[in-house]
């Protein structure tokens, strides 16, 4: 089963980071998440793209959880040379994960 | 009942549809605010170039596009009164040549003008001030204090509570917060004090969901492919009342959806710590706020909790870092993948047997999962967009690049074509400086033209 099947996405960039907000469809959802998607499990998940230490951040009022991912923008939504400087996509990229 | 304002977006960003303005209006006639945001981290350094060249520039010339479609409306007997960032680096230019339009259509509108966000000449004066230096690397200013070009104080709804209060009916500011921008209109409207921090917070709630236009409305979603009628997407309005009330809609008959799914994605965007979000007029909590989707593209937002802001601005700095060039050509047929890859080394082959390297090149096969190298599985495809970049501080180098792409077309794999867009051109790079500035180093001004 994908993320893209127990949550919604936004990403967007922050500095040299991104922030990923993942946002559970329902209660239960929401309570897997939190013990199985946890700051580790996506730092690891976006190893490859130098993700710097993830910080996970609970909003149980809103069923969700953000992810701020410190320096996985390669140098910054002004200067990276990737398609993606801004991290628009990571939430996508995120949704793909097999939970 | 609490009474209670309309505010409207219709610019979530320079570049955003020039002609939602006046449409909004149109759709939302009895709006008592617009706002604008004009400027994101770069925008400022895009005017900085364009001033250089003509002191009389330096902000978003496509708002006097927007002032021109208003006009009309105005002379109708519109009474929104508009509040945006695009003075950028230029209010007062701006705010001129809005006067001129006005003055030329006969509208007898009053003009405010906040400026004072400019901080370049303090960070440039005081290099060794530990508040500028680079909060996210811990670089000194003084590593960046020749290649600055902008550095802006994302000031406070003050100034803006303040051009309303003196009768304008166009506020144009420069770095403004964007929330604050609506901020700014609650305090006017309502004489909240400037500790009067749950209500501040709940307006700046408010502001963070207009301040992306059509974001909230179904823009960037999750389920965006299953909204109706998204050529017609409306821009958000909100109504906001004196106790802080938030409700979350857009003008019946447009596009998208407001829905519980569109404004809590757009509460987490571009965030971090959701219980410390930091604006110059207060700190708000998330974690309070309950969001209940009245039905009808109708969102309640409730329970925004504030408290005092921070002692410091945050500034927003850029600097010159250098030029870069990206160049695309299409790879069609078997193994598409792999000859796009190849294409893209060969590029940088012949580059370095001419003597150039590179200190920054990427080369991206788009169409594989390049958009998240390493993290997705490489995906096989029979069509792939070849996109290869290099960032040098010597533009002839840069230049140099984009005169090696165009030879593939002979050169390279049956089935490479889509070159139309010709040689890319080599453009300046500019770093973004994120630093602190003490408040009271920071000095508004307020004009009413």
């Amino acid at each position: 089963m994908k993320l893209y099947e127990m949550a919604n996405a936004r990403s967007g960039d922050k500095g040299r980071g991104a922030n990923i907000g993942v946002l559970a469809h329902s209660d239960k959802d929401y309570h897997f998440l939190v013990e199985h998607l946890t700051a580790a499990r996506v730092q690891d998940y976006f190893a490859a793209m130098n993700p710097g230490d993830v910080v996970r951040y609970e909003l149980p009022n809103l069923n969700a959880l953000n992810f701020v991912l410190p320096t996985i923008l390669d140098g910054g939504g002004s200067r990276s040379l990737r398609v993606d400087a801004q991290g628009k996509a990571l939430g996508q990229v995120l949704l793909e994960m097999e939970m | 009942m609490a009474r209670s304002i309309r505010i409207g977006n219709a610019q979530g960003f320079w570049g955003d549809s020039v002609d939602a303005p006046a449409r909004l209006l149109q759709q939302q006639p009895d709006l008592d605010y617009l706002t604008l945001d004009y400027l994101a981290e770069v925008s400022l350094s895009i005017l900085a170039r364009q001033q250089s060249r003509d002191a009389h520039l330096g902000y978003a010339r496509d708002f006097l596009a927007v002032v021109a479609q208003v006009i009309p409306l105005w002379k109708s007997g519109h009474q929104t009164r508009i509040v945006c960032n695009a003075g950028g680096l230029n209010p007062l230019a701006c705010a001129e040549a809005c006067a001129a339009l006005l003055r030329e259509a006969g509208v007898d509108k009053r003009i405010g003008v906040v400026t004072g966000d400019d901080v370049l000449a303090k960070l440039k004066g005081d290099g060794s001030c530990p508040n500028f230096s680079n909060w996210e690397t811990g670089a000194p200013v003084s590593t960046v204090l020749d290649s600055l070009v902008t550095a802006n104080a994302y000031i406070g709804a003050a100034p803006v509570a303040e051009a309303l209060g003196q009768g304008a009916d166009l506020v144009v500011t420069g770095r403004v917060a964007d929330p604050s921008l609506a901020v700014g209109i609650a305090q006017h409207e309502f004489g909240w004090a400037s500790n009067d921090y749950h209500r501040l917070a709940a307006a700046t709630i408010g502001g963070h969901l207009l301040e992306c236009g059509t974001q909230v409305c179904g823009g960037i979603s999750t389920g965006w492919l299953d909204l109706a009628d998204p050529a017609q997407m409306g821009f958000p309005v909100i109504e906001l009342g004196e106790d802080g009330g938030l409700v979350v809609t857009k003008p019946a008959n447009t596009g998208g959806a407001v829905t519980e799914w569109t404004v809590k994605e757009q509460l987490l965007y571009e965030i971090g710590d959701p219980k410390n979000y930091l604006s110059p007029d207060c700190r708000v909590d998330f974690t309070t706020l309950t969001v209940e989707d009245q039905g009808n593209d109708r969102v309640a937002v409730s329970g925004a909790a504030g408290s005092a802001p921070t002692e410091t601005y945050k500034v927003s700095a850029t600097h010159r870092d250098g030029y870069w060039a990206h160049g695309t050509l299409t790879i069609f047929g078997r193994d598409a993948v792999a000859k796009a890859q190849r294409c893209g080394e060969i590029i940088f082959e012949r580059l370095r047997q001419a003597g150039y390297d590179y200190p920054r090149k990427n080369i991206e096969c788009l169409g594989s999962n390049a958009i998240a190298p390493g993290v997705l599985p490489p995906r096989d495809s029979g069509e792939i967009v070849l996109r290869v970049s290099v960032a040098h501080e010597d533009k002839e180098a840069v230049e140099r690049f984009a005169k090696e792409i165009a030879p593939l077309v002979t050169s390279g794999p049956q089935g490479t074509t889509g070159y139309a867009g010709g040689r890319p051109r080599a453009t300046p790079v500019f770093g973004y400086w994120p630093c602190l500035i003490k408040r009271d180093r920071v000095t508004v001004k307020v004009n009413v033209l």
